[in-house]
């Protein structure tokens, strides 16, 4: 049992006795502490710095973007690199580099909206499993399995192609194969905690289940729970890009890097940098999440290092 | 004794079974859920309604639902898995047909992917920290990261359009096409057999980037597992004695390390060559590979729902039997988990 989550523990029966919020200043001061751990190491700061720069790109997206990314040029197609178009142009003249910061909107929509899907849907399914156990527990986790045992991208098709291509159904489809493992992880850890003297201290009490779980188990699951959809980010990213590339994501003329390299895949035999440049930023996107996933786990669980 | 194994039996079975019925529902929610009209696929737009209605009721679609799945269960278990209303052959015929391509890509890259994987890793967990580690962690974490359908665009603008070293889309340059007759599907075995070694350059030239790259995710996978199951063996103490015994660096790595792994090894392998399915859905599509990847995506944008559910159906089958599997090694191999 090391120091901090011993502390953790003690903030968490705090909170089951005396059913205060946490206090937010400490909360503050412990984000802080893990965000400079993760600036001292190169990796994960390259990761967070990426990830820090992505997001600013995406809200000043129209500031920083040299052209409209939807403009056409028809006098200026497939134009290789140069100092007015660092990136080139693309079959109908429109600017790449322009493209790629506008398609920073829609990565970070992305990830985003599954992140708020897939985090709730993971963490009660995998508390109320851990917590009541018996059939029910058995029957969400074969249900857990059956969406486990396929590969994510596969899966996602599938659903796309039952629910129809596009950007909102591609996003459903990514949610519903990302939540099995944050489900897992989450009955895994309410495991340990079910037996704990706070839970038990708080159930005598008279609280109900459903405030059982809600006020002292999730809270207790929310770290890992959030290194894990850190972890899952890259996934997602990587699937998101594969299925606009397939069709089946994101919809031309929309910026979607993947979309983008989908389209620029005829031309790209004699203009490279119509699928080279949108590809980069894809992998120096999800290089960014395995990067801060890494580092997350580390510095909230020192035992994996 | 013999009772507890027959109900650890028993249970396994029940398991398997819940898992199988699973899957089953899913695919068929898949199936319903898709916005195609199954009946309105065979009769064409342009049919009465009375043609309409009789082959509705021949088909059972205007059933209700839990017995259109039985229907559904029922005509699997009779090995019937629909037609495809692309190719108007049995969906199965169809997958038999495409699959030896996706084997045979599939098999190439398990063998660079292993073939150079399990050294890195082993090489990166002995040199631990040092710089040749780093430069490992840092290639299996690109294979991590990067965008397989991009690897393949840039290695072919790279090797096929500048530097003109490999083939480049399909299976074989337009000229060779049909010179071998079809045997297995397997074409590089089917060039040996027709003894056409100009045809199996050929179909080598091809396969060498898309096995390559694919191979590439593959060994990242399998050197990062690789490294730490080998960091958790070269930690333990027995290491040390051996050490200290006066063994050499090398036998006590290969000797008692490894031969600690090799089942986990393989299990990983394993995986990993199922996994490449996934990367396969999109290599297929980059290098007009017509193999079980592409079939899948172009049925999948075109709405063919015999063939999206069988062929759904068919990766989970893969993947609970390759989970299986791999439980059943580690019973066989490591007395502990018996």
């Amino acid at each position: 049992m090391t120091a901090k989550s011993l502390s953790l523990q003690d903030a968490a029966q705090d909170k089951a006795m005396s059913g205060s919020r946490s206090n937010p200043n400490s909360a503050f001061r412990r984000l802080l502490a893990i965000i400079r751990e993760l600036l001292g190491n190169p990796s994960s700061g390259f990761g967070l710095v990426v990830i820090t720069i992505l997001v600013l790109t995406a809200i000043v997206a129209p500031l920083i973007a040299p052209y409209d990314p939807n403009v056409i040029n028809l006098g200026n197609t497939l134009k290789p690199p140069s100092i007015e178009h660092w990136f080139g142009t693309d079959e109908l003249g429109r600017d790449i580099m322009s493209r790629i910061i506008y398609g920073t909107r829609i990565s970070l929509t992305i990830i985003t909206i599954v992140s708020v899907i897939v985090g709730p849907i993971g963490l009660l399914v995998g508390t109320t499993a851990g917590y009541f156990g018996g059939w029910y527990d058995t029957i969400m986790m074969r249900i857990t399995d059956i969406f486990l045992s396929f590969p994510s991208l596969i899966l996602s098709l599938a659903f796309v192609a039952a629910l129809g291509a596009g950007l909102e159904n591609a996003i459903i489809a990514i949610g519903l194969t990302t939540w099995p493992p944050i489900a897992r992880l989450a009955r895994a850890e309410t495991l340990t905690f079910r037996g704990a003297d706070y839970i038990s201290a708080s159930r005598m009490q008279g609280a109900s289940a459903l405030r059982i779980i809600i006020k002292s188990i999730m809270p207790m699951c929310l770290p890992s729970v959030l290194v894990r959809i850190t972890l899952s980010m890259a996934t997602v990213i990587l699937t998101a890009a594969g299925l606009g590339f397939l069709g089946l994501g994101a919809q031309p003329p929309l910026p979607e890097w993947g979309a983008m390299i989908a389209t620029g895949r005829r031309y790209m035999l004699d203009n490279w940098w119509l699928v080279a440049f949108p590809g980069g930023a894809i992998l120096l996107v999800s290089l960014a999440f395995n990067l801060l996933g890494d580092g997350l786990r580390d510095a909230l669980d020192p035992k994996q290092r | 004794m013999n009772n507890e194994r027959l109900t650890a039996f028993t249970r396994q079975t029940g398991t398997i079974l819940a898992t199988l019925l699973g899957l089953l529902i899913l695919t068929f929610c898949i199936g319903r859920l898709m916005p195609v009209d199954p009946v309105r696929a065979i009769v064409g737009e342009e049919a009465d309604q009375a043609t309409y209605d009789a082959v509705a009721e021949r088909i059972g679609a205007n059933l209700p639902l839990y017995q259109q799945f039985f229907r559904y269960v029922n005509d699997l278990l009779h090995g019937d898995f629909g037609t495809s209303i692309r190719t108007g052959q049995p969906v199965i015929n169809d997958i038999l047909h495409v699959m030896p391509a996706t084997i045979e890509l599939a098999t190439f890259a398990i063998i660079v992917g292993a073939g150079l994987g399990i050294p890195l890793g082993i090489l990166a967990a002995v040199r631990r920290n040092r710089p040749i580690d780093h430069v490992i962690r840092f290639l299996t974490l690109i294979g991590h990261s990067m965008p397989i359908f991009w690897t393949g665009m840039i290695g072919l603008i790279i090797f096929y359009a500048a530097l003109d070293l490999v083939g480049g889309g399909g299976r074989l340059s337009d000229y060779y096409i049909g010179l071998v007759p079809e045997t297995t599907g397997f074409l590089l075995i089917d060039a040996i057999l027709a003894g056409d070694w100009e045809v199996f350059r050929d179909a080598v030239n091809h396969l060498l980037l898309p096995a390559s790259i694919l191979g590439y995710s593959s060994m990242a996978y399998i050197t990062r597992m690789t490294r730490s199951f080998m960091l958790d063996q070269l930690n333990q103490e027995y290491v040390i004695t051996a050490r200290v015994k006066g063994l050499s660096k090398g036998r006590t790595i290969w000797h008692h390390a490894f031969a600690n792994i090799r089942v986990q090894l393989v299990t990983i392998v394993a995986l990993a060559y199922g996994s490449l399915l996934e990367g396969a859905v999109l290599i297929e599509t980059v290098f007009s590979w017509p193999g079980f990847g592409q079939y899948i995506t172009n049925n999948m944008l075109i709405g063919d729902m015999n063939a999206v559910m069988t062929c759904v159906l068919l990766v989970g089958v893969i993947f609970i039997a390759l989970n299986l599997l791999s439980d059943a090694l580690y019973k066989i191999f490591d007395p502990r988990t018996r």
